[in-house]
């Protein structure tokens, strides 16, 4: 394999969905903004049964950052089957360029896509929400982010590549986006849950992303950071793994 | 040229360009692509020399998109072989990307990329030099007339435009070998004939094989140095446009009557074929001027009469049978088929 010419590749696709995602002004700003009013609205209405409100909103802060990337993220991937659709992916799929290349090129374009969201929204909460923060818990943070955001999006392209129309695209967000933001303990702590639902939220990816983005920013949570960083490297291995191998098997 | 296909004894040398000796594009072998229901390609044999301008005719649904899909390795062949620039299009389908252009049926380029950027998209794909991608970018831009609207995004562009960008984003990475699924295909008349002079101009300039796929018969018949007519998956007709109009044997009378006497009329020595035409006879007459009072004393009770001279268009009628509209109407019921299984 020509490594300039797979690096060439990855650059062109990058290029494309980060052009693409820059265009649609909309799509960028509702997706800062819905995070946003979940954690002023939810976090205010809820919050006001517990004795802190403040407190509550903080607790939920990570669970926000960890949204931004499964709701832009999963979208981002899924939107292959747009690609599909207006024939885009055929002229992509005709060049040299190896399935596992458009793979990854496509997941580096969504991963910033979804990590300009979400870095941004860490700004907002250093900045303006109060929420605690020291140097290194920013950096460990946006490690997880990332981390978390290459599976999330794997899982995405892996979905996308499977479905044949974009007319299956509104149901995953009933059946994979909201299950896996309700399930990963982002609105509510996992130490009291029913057995039944323990077992689901420790099933869930997303759950030890936002536990161990409230280890390094809250200092508290039900693992510590490395361990749940490890688990998501591995869904993450994992998703890019299936990934490549359903880019080899999609068909047009 | 590790994996290249010859089945001539010899090295490469003997078959290069400058030698003169011809060689072969594309080689088609009993190709078949059947799906769960239907055999969209039912055992095409084809050889496409180097330098060609060849016409894939026939209606929607023949089988000339699945076909060129096969060719360019984003369908694998249910059977047959497919040599393509010397590659085997299944045990070497990188080498055969490389070798091919494309410009698809369908638009395929991004909306919210600018002309320029999806040139660019595609000068990057194609690991073009960085030094090189302006320039080459300039220059096909200039061949479909499009520099001036290069930074448009091209959700701005109109149609005809659209497939012009198409078609030099094709020729980007200079293939050796060109298809282009109906180019023309949902654009205006004149639109239309713009791009068929596009095609023309540009086989002049640049030595490649240039595969085009069309339902639009007379612009097959200006453009292509031959043609194979497709129907229900096979090749029914292979020759250039004069040999195959030459072929059905001489003009054309349309009649319609009741009571035609066919038997007697099929024995007449200038008689070369009747076909059954939507209640109407489609006749093959030699010399119809001198013997069409003949032919129509034979007739019985006759409604109309029409003569012509034949095109492309009685061509396809006389190996199939049928009309391009008819024949289009019942394979888009076999393409549905083919999306649900």
């Amino acid at each position: 394999m020509d490594i300039r010419k797979t690096l060439k590749g990855l650059y062109a696709l990058w290029f494309r969905e980060f052009r693409v995602f820059t265009r649609e002004k909309s799509r960028v700003f509702s997706s800062v903004a819905l995070p946003l009013f979940w954690y002023f609205i939810f976090g205010s209405g809820v919050g006001s049964m517990t004795t802190n409100v403040a407190d509550y909103q903080h607790f939920i802060f990570p669970g926000f950052l960890a949204m931004t990337i499964i709701f832009t993220g999963l979208f981002a991937g899924a939107y292959i089957v747009w690609d599909k659709k207006i024939d885009f992916l055929k002229e992509v799929l005709i060049t040299p360029l190896s399935r596992t290349t458009v793979f990854f090129g496509k997941a580096m374009g969504s991963m910033t896509d979804a990590l300009i969201q979400s870095y941004f929204l860490l700004l907002v909460g250093v900045l303006f929400l109060g929420v605690p923060f020291t140097a290194s818990s920013v950096i460990l943070s946006m490690i997880m982010l990332f981390v978390f955001a290459n599976g999330l999006i794997s899982l995405g392209l892996i979905i996308g590549s499977f479905m044949e129309s974009p007319e299956g695209y509104g149901l995953i967000s009933s059946f994979v986006i909201y299950p896996i933001f309700l399930l990963s303990g982002a609105l509510y702590p996992l130490d009291n849950l029913p057995g039944w639902m323990q077992i689901l939220t420790r099933l869930d990816p997303a759950t030890y992303a936002v536990d161990g983005l409230r280890a390094v920013i809250l200092g508290k949570s039900t693992m510590a950071y490395l361990p749940n960083l490890l688990v998501v490297l591995g869904f993450d291995v994992l998703m890019m793994f299936v990934g490549t191998w359903a880019f080899k098997r999609m068909k047009l | 040229m590790e994996g290249r296909y010859t089945d001539k004894k010899g090295d490469d040398t003997d078959k290069g360009f400058c030698s003169g000796v011809y060689m072969e594009s594309i080689k088609i072998t009993e190709l078949v692509k059947k799906y769960d229901k239907v055999t969209a390609v039912n055992g095409i044999n084809l050889t496409i020399d180097e330098g060609e301008i060849f016409g894939l005719l026939g209606p929607n649904g023949a089988g000339k998109t699945t076909t060129l899909m096969m060719l360019s390795t984003l369908l694998k062949p249910t059977s047959g072989l497919a040599i393509v620039n010397g590659y085997n299009v299944v045990t070497h389908p990188d080498e055969v990307r490389e070798s091919i252009g494309m410009v698809f049926q369908d638009p395929s380029s991004d909306t919210l990329l600018t002309g320029y950027e999806n040139l660019k998209l595609h000068a990057l794909m194609y690991n073009l030099p960085w030094k090189a991608i302006d320039k080459k970018i300039e220059s096909v831009l200039e061949l479909v007339d499009l520099q001036k609207r290069k930074y448009d995004i091209v959700k701005k562009y109109s149609g005809g435009m659209r497939r012009r960008l198409e078609i030099a984003r094709g020729l980007l990475h200079e293939p050796k070998i060109f298809f282009l699924d109906e180019p023309t295909l949902g654009l205006d008349p004149q639109t239309r004939q713009h791009i068929w002079e596009y095609i023309r101009a540009l086989a002049k300039k640049i030595k490649m094989t240039i595969i085009v796929t069309t339902h639009y018969m007379e612009e097959a018949e200006k453009l292509c140095s031959r043609i194979g007519i497709v129907d229900h998956g096979k090749i029914v007709a292979l020759d250039s446009p004069v040999n195959l109009i030459r072929s059905t044997g001489g003009d054309m009378v349309n009649l319609k009557g009741k009571n035609l006497n066919l038997k007697e009329i099929e024995k007449l020595p200038f008689v070369k074929g009747i076909k059954n035409v939507e209640g109407k006879y489609l006749i093959s007459v030699e010399n119809a001027g001198k013997n069409l009072q003949q032919l129509l004393s034979l007739s019985g009770e006759v409604e109309f009469v029409e003569v012509h001279s034949p095109d492309l268009n009685d061509v396809f009628l006389f190996y199939t049978g049928r009309e391009m509209r008819e024949a289009g109407e019942e394979v888009s019921f076999m393409q549905d088929a083919m999306r649900t299984s």
